[in-house]
């Protein structure tokens, strides 16, 4: 093993589910507020994953209030308490960004039958 | 004043105890052999010469052979000076590694030579704006503009800021945070990035700025 992949294997977590574009994930945050820490939920849609090694991270998106929001997570980050793969969507790209472009019913994914 | 060589492996990130992503290049330094010592009793200023990567026997010159055996050193690829105060302190032949010369925490200098950019124009070589994309600009987008006036002083000052060579220069960054030595594997991590490809030779001091 090269040197920088012995570095970056000691940051790598192995505790990660595997997901992809176009699965449902639940990410659940630690946020440290005045001192004290407790979980919070993000969920969406993984519109795809980019960049290798320790530096992964991967984009969900949702629609709050209305409004589409976009948060990008280092994949290995230790603010991720855990990951949940609620639905696993059938798509055919490894970037969703047609995604941001529609609205409603257009943004529904198939699910994937195995 | 300690230092040591090294060789730019390449960069990533690691995450600190407050989760943040520290990006760090990873340096193999060391270890280095010290060659000579010079003292200020007999060279007028203290130093040490250090020697970092071993080489094949019969890779080195008959003078360079020589320099080396009166240390008992096989020779290196890479001989460095560096200034120390107290060259008593240090005897040829001395092995040092990097876990004797920083830990974590420490602030050092990093200086190596940086990658050549060949002929560059002044946007990329002296970060002038340029001029306009368009409102009528024609073959002038990155073009320097006016060097000076005309018949008063009737030549181009010396020194003014024209394109030509870039990169490939010695280059030393202040104050870098190291982020982790493994004294085993011999490799240090310091925050941000570092002059030089991969591969290249870099020289890692104490930080001789540092403040508190």
């Amino acid at each position: 093993m090269n040197t920088l992949d012995h570095i970056e294997s000691a940051f790598m977590r192995d505790d990660i589910p595997e997901f992809g574009p176009g699965d449902t994930v639940r990410v659940h945050l630690r946020v440290v507020e005045g001192g004290r820490e407790r979980l919070q939920v993000y969920e969406g849609v993984v519109l795809g994953r980019s960049g290798g090694g320790v530096r992964e991270t991967f984009t969900v998106r949702k629609i709050s209030f209305g409004v589409g929001v976009e948060r990008i997570f280092p994949v290995h980050s230790p603010i991720i308490h855990e990951i949940e793969v609620t639905r696993r969507g059938d798509v055919r790209r490894a970037k969703l960004y047609y995604l941001r472009d529609r609205v409603g019913k257009a943004t529904r994914i198939k699910e994937k039958r195995y | 004043m300690n230092a040591i060589v090294g060789e730019k492996l390449g960069m990533t990130q690691v995450f600190d105890e407050e989760a943040r992503a520290i990006p760090v290049t990873v340096i193999k330094a060391g270890p280095v052999n010290v060659v000579q010592v010079k003292t200020l009793a007999a060279d007028g200023y203290g130093a040490i010469q250090i020697a970092f990567k071993e080489l094949a026997a019969g890779k080195t010159g008959r003078p360079m052979a020589g320099h080396y055996g009166r240390a008992g050193v096989v020779p290196h690829r890479h001989l460095v000076e560096v200034r120390v105060d107290n060259p008593e302190e240090y005897t040829p032949g001395q092995v040092l590694n990097v876990a004797d010369v920083f830990e974590k925490g420490q602030k050092a200098d990093v200086t190596s030579i940086s990658k050549g950019k060949g002929f560059a124009g002044v946007m990329k070589r002296h970060n002038f704006k340029g001029q306009g994309a368009s409102h009528g600009a024609h073959k002038v987008h990155r073009a320097p503009g006016s060097i000076g006036a005309c018949a008063t002083p009737a030549r181009v000052f010396k020194g003014k800021r024209l394109p030509g060579r870039m990169g490939g220069d010695k280059v030393t960054l202040l104050n870098l945070d190291v982020v982790d030595v493994d004294g085993e594997r011999n490799i240090l991590l310091v925050k941000g990035a570092v002059p030089g490809p991969k591969g290249a030779v870099v020289v890692i001091r104490e930080a001789v700025k540092a403040h508190g």
